[in-house]
């Protein structure tokens, strides 16, 4: 398992540690993370510089990974995991990260659809148990004022049948609410 | 062979060629899909992001109701859904605590005996048990397999195949008279449930896939995974954009293949119902057979 030291009381460094069992003194900076990672260079900080912020345990410092868009558009492909020579679990790190960002409001504003697109998506399973593709599509488009996008590929995927007009709901509904409320309390209560 | 089975939204969706491609190469190889009551939505490419606790008690009502039916494999065709179900599994049985938080979550028993199990993987078994399926017409095509992030990755959790350069669906495509091709991008991530949100960076991202598969000679890509479809066929259009360029070559699920190297028709396995025409395809398949029969 990690060795745990050198992480600042009450840090991110020290949270993540905490909720995920990762530490982020185990990363050496070898920079195999970024070198694999399919996005580093469409984001502010490739994957080991999110490490290194944090590694320091300063709260501007992060502040800098909360407020990162790396963090977002991260695509939990878990190359960076799979060839880390320290076994970091990074994108579970990312996991935390985001959740945390998003819980405290200071998600990048290049972020605003992604987070338009997760509201969505998972609005769309506590509805019904399951998500249904045509709901979830509009839904986002609301959210993200994006009406134009695709417009002309809808047609298309209709007549291929592969756009449903009606959501199947599971008999199972009520419980799925259930738990999507509770975790959601869990969440509140932790804050 | 009698599986539980979990097909997920997408597959009763916008991937449903790939459920109607299993399901039909299923009947001919004797693999019995039990398809689990009631299932709900795992919660995929956005869970995780929201939540962990979400991200774990979604699949794991799934697994519990799987558990009911007293079947000890789980097929997960969809990738995404394999990687969030699988590690649910790992995650609850290395904490205890957690897993009881969670079965409290999901208000069903959860034991965690099922094993969850990849099209591939039980495709190959399935076909192997079933001595009596012949491939009826060879599928003689240069192909590109392409399993994507989430079939092989992380390894410690999926302990599926080689993580950098898996060989499985090569060798079924071999099995079934395709040439698997040696080419760069068989686990590189095509961007996946960014494709809404950042539809741009999807488009750059497969736009490299697509650039490899052809220069290569690949007639086809081969894929296991609905996402990774979507985004290399649905998105074409947004691909051609990014690259400058055109793309004429067709992805097919390994389903699809295998159907079709098994005598099943293109109509039958859904290969309609893609964006990029899979018909020249078809098409030169005959043709070439046509001519070996007259040689």
């Amino acid at each position: 398992m990690s060795t745990h030291s050198s992480t600042v009381h009450n840090s991110l460094g020290e949270q993540i540690y905490q909720s995920t069992g990762q530490s982020v003194a185990c990363c050496y900076q070898c920079g195999k993370c970024s070198a694999g990672c399919p996005l580093a260079s469409e984001t502010d900080y490739p994957p080991n510089q999110i490490l290194r912020l944090l590694q320091f345990g300063d709260s501007t410092l992060d502040e800098k990974a909360l407020r990162s868009l790396t963090i977002w558009q991260c695509l939990t492909c878990q190359t960076c995991s799979a060839r880390c020579p320290q076994e970091v679990d990074l994108p579970k790190i990312m996991d935390f990260l985001r959740q945390e960002s998003w819980r405290q409001g200071r998600a990048h504003p290049k972020a605003r659809n992604i987070i338009a697109f997760h509201r969505s998506f998972l609005g769309s399973i506590r509805m019904t148990g399951r998500m249904f593709e045509l709901g979830m599509i509009m839904d986002y488009k609301r959210r993200s004022l994006n009406f134009l996008q695709d417009l002309l590929l809808a047609p298309k995927l209709l007549f291929r049948g592969k756009l449903h007009f009606l959501p199947h709901r599971i008999d199972g509904a009520k419980q799925v609410r259930r738990l999507f409320d509770a975790t959601a309390r869990k969440r509140g209560r932790t804050e | 062979m009698k599986v539980g089975y979990f097909p997920g939204c997408s597959l009763v969706g916008s991937a449903r060629e790939f459920n109607e491609s299993l399901q039909a190469v299923s009947r001919l190889i004797k693999l019995d899909l039990v398809e689990i009551p009631d299932w709900n939505c795992c919660g995929a490419s956005s869970g995780h992001a929201a939540d962990h606790l979400l991200s774990l008690a979604l699949p794991a009502r799934i697994l519990a109701l799987a558990e009911k039916t007293g079947l000890r494999d789980l097929l997960v065709p969809c990738s995404a859904c394999y990687n969030r179900l699988i590690t649910t599994v790992y995650e609850l049985q290395a904490n205890p605590r957690l897993k009881s938080e969670v079965r409290e979550l999901i208000e069903l028993d959860l034991k965690l005996d099922v094993r969850v199990r990849n099209v591939l993987e039980v495709l190959k078994e399935a076909m192997e048990a079933d001595g009596s399926s012949r491939i009826a017409k060879p599928f003689a095509h240069r192909v590109a397999c392409y399993y994507g992030c989430l079939l092989v990755r992380p390894p410690k959790v999926v302990q599926f195949d080689r993580p950098e350069d898996p060989t499985s669906m090569d060798e079924l495509m071999q099995a079934i008279g395709a040439e698997p091709l040696d080419w760069a991008f068989k686990v590189e991530c095509c961007g996946a449930g960014m494709t809404l949100a950042r539809t741009e960076l999807v488009a750059k991202l497969c736009a490299r896939i697509l650039d490899d598969a052809v220069a290569r000679g690949a007639e086809t890509l081969i894929t296991a995974c609905p996402m990774c479809h979507a985004n290399l066929d649905m998105r074409r259009g947004d691909i051609e954009k990014a690259a400058g360029r055109t793309f004429t070559i067709p992805v097919m699920y390994v389903t699809q293949a295998i159907g079709l190297a098994l005598g099943l028709g293109p109509k039958e396995l859904g290969l309609h119902r893609h964006m990029v025409d899979c018909g020249p395809l078809l098409a030169a398949a005959t043709q070439s057979s046509t001519v070996n029969l007259q040689s």
